[in-house]
């Protein structure tokens, strides 16, 4: 999808008729699209390049890059600091909010301060508590929680006002996402709690990592019967792991995430586990995408960055699709000219 | 205490009923209260809430008590303080992330709701947590609501 008012880099798109972002994102799902999202990690340096040589890995391949907000309760460059860089150079990254780190006062100003910049989606996160990470001594703020922080970064963006009722005199345009956990209990009151999200002002959802594609239909079906699915766009997480070791390792350390024994089986009898591992993505990838209400794909290869593109390569969801990529337009006209 | 608490989940619906009877009753109270003064009534009331509900509910005093809409679990004991339903880190056995050994309380939340009569409250989107009502009583700030509302109706 080329998009012909394409604006130069840090410069931001109209906003089409119908749409509250003038994001990238938001076009391609609204245009109907199947859409790849990634997640950056920041890295622990105060040097930008570190922020563009990873991103530019996945040029070509995703629509939108989550900048991460000290996932994992780990200390890392600033998700605002990092939409920063990249919307200098024109890409439109997703900026996660964590309610552990940050007050409301904290969080609304950075939500001004990042739309101004060019971004143009933000993902409203509850945030991993602070035991999980690098500083477990930290003091946990949890001020507001997922809910009321779409709730109040929709307030405003629709009535132009702080939580306080306090006027904005230019509303951040956003494109307002939420995460979503299909695979921790209680599993019966997940679809409802998606409900609530989307009562609070969520417009897509990324999900955990999906690797029990049972419970994710279940979850996506109970979600259709709720009436979810059109008022929602749902991108399921994927990602390869490393090995078995690293698998059962992630699933006994982070947070919220469930890889079913026969996955790690799976892997511990391959041969080379990190090629059966990216494999199994690909397939996970094909089958979730014929799943109805699937909008997209969220990949999540925290040290794999570099087998996205693979990855999204053989799962041939783009349909030759180029997402949009700093010299991207000029690259594919220099192409078709040359042909 | 922990053990009470959960008790006082799996009995959701008792509980329910009492909290409807006792609302009644001090909503009676409230000429009386009036007269007395709010203002005067608010440190000994929080007290004898604070005692109260500490020992069923582990109640937090955060002020703005939503024990109805979440299956009388107090979602306070939340180590993220979520008022809105569980967090995806919520353990496969139903414990908490944070606090290994503890229920999660919204396991226990939408256990308890499910229970009561006002089942559906749960599905409601919770305001943000009013930090400078900490430690205030909840019952007389619902007792002025709902007498502030029938007023509000008579005329």
């Amino acid at each position: 999808m080329i998009n012909h008012d394409e604006p130069v880099p840090g410069e931001m798109l109209p906003i089409l008729a119908g749409h509250t972002s003038a994001g990238r994102l938001e076009r391609v799902l609204r245009a109907g699209h199947f859409a790849v999202t990634t997640e950056l990690s920041p890295p622990d340096s105060a040097n930008r390049h570190d922020v563009y040589e990873r991103a530019c890995v996945f040029d070509g391949f995703v629509d939108a890059m989550n900048a991460t907000d000290g996932s994992g309760a780990n200390c890392h460059m600033s998700s605002v600091g990092m939409c920063a860089l990249l919307t200098r150079i024109g890409y439109a990254p997703i900026m996660q909010v964590s309610c552990r780190d940050k007050n409301r006062i904290a969080i609304q100003g950075d939500v001004l301060g990042g739309a101004a910049m060019g971004v143009t989606n933000v993902l409203c996160l509850t945030g991993d508590g602070v035991q999980a990470g690098d500083h477990p001594e930290a003091k946990p703020v949890f001020d507001l929680d997922c809910m009321s922080l779409l709730e109040t970064i929709r307030g405003m963006r629709d009535k132009a006002e702080f939580l306080s009722g306090r006027k904005i005199s230019t509303a951040p345009q956003l494109f307002l996402g939420a995460a979503s956990n299909p695979f921790a209990p209680p599993y019966d009151f997940r679809p409802y709690r998606l409900a609530k999200k989307i009562a609070a002002g969520a417009q897509f959802v990324q999900t955990n990592y999906c690797f029990d594609v049972p419970r994710f239909t279940e979850f996506m079906a109970r979600s259709r019967d709720l009436g979810l699915l059109e008022k929602v766009f749902i991108l399921p997480g994927v990602g390869p792991m490393a090995s078995a070791k690293t698998a059962i390792w992630i699933r006994d350390n982070v947070p919220g995430i469930h890889i079913p024994d026969a996955v790690i089986d799976r892997l511990a009898g391959a041969k080379n586990q990190k090629q059966e591992s990216q494999n199994l993505c690909v397939e996970l990838i094909q089958e979730l995408s014929e799943i109805e209400g699937v909008s997209g794909i969220h990949v999540m290869a925290y040290r794999q960055e570099e087998s996205v593109a693979n990855i999204i390569q053989r799962s041939g969801v783009l349909q030759g699709r180029t997402p949009w990529y700093p010299g991207r337009d000029e690259q594919l006209l220099q192409e078709s000219s040359g042909k | 205490m922990y053990k009470v608490r959960r008790w006082v989940v799996r009995h959701s619906r008792s509980f329910e009923t009492i909290y409807q009877l006792f609302e009644k009753l001090l909503v009676k109270l409230h000429p009386l209260l009036a007269k007395i003064g709010y203002q005067r009534m608010e440190k000994p009331v929080a007290k004898l809430e604070q005692l109260c509900k500490g020992l069923l509910f582990d109640c937090k005093m955060c002020g703005q008590c939503a024990l109805s809409s979440t299956g009388m679990s107090c979602s306070m004991n939340c180590p993220k303080n979520l008022r809105n339903g569980p967090c995806g880190g919520v353990r496969q056995n139903g414990n908490c992330e944070v606090k290994p050994q503890m229920r999660c309380v919204w396991m226990d939340a939408w256990q308890g709701s499910q229970a009561m009569l006002s089942s559906d409250r749960i599905h409601i989107v919770q305001l943000p947590v009013s930090h400078n009502l900490q430690g205030t009583s909840a019952w007389l700030r619902k007792v002025r609501q709902v007498v502030q509302y029938q007023e509000s109706k008579k005329r």
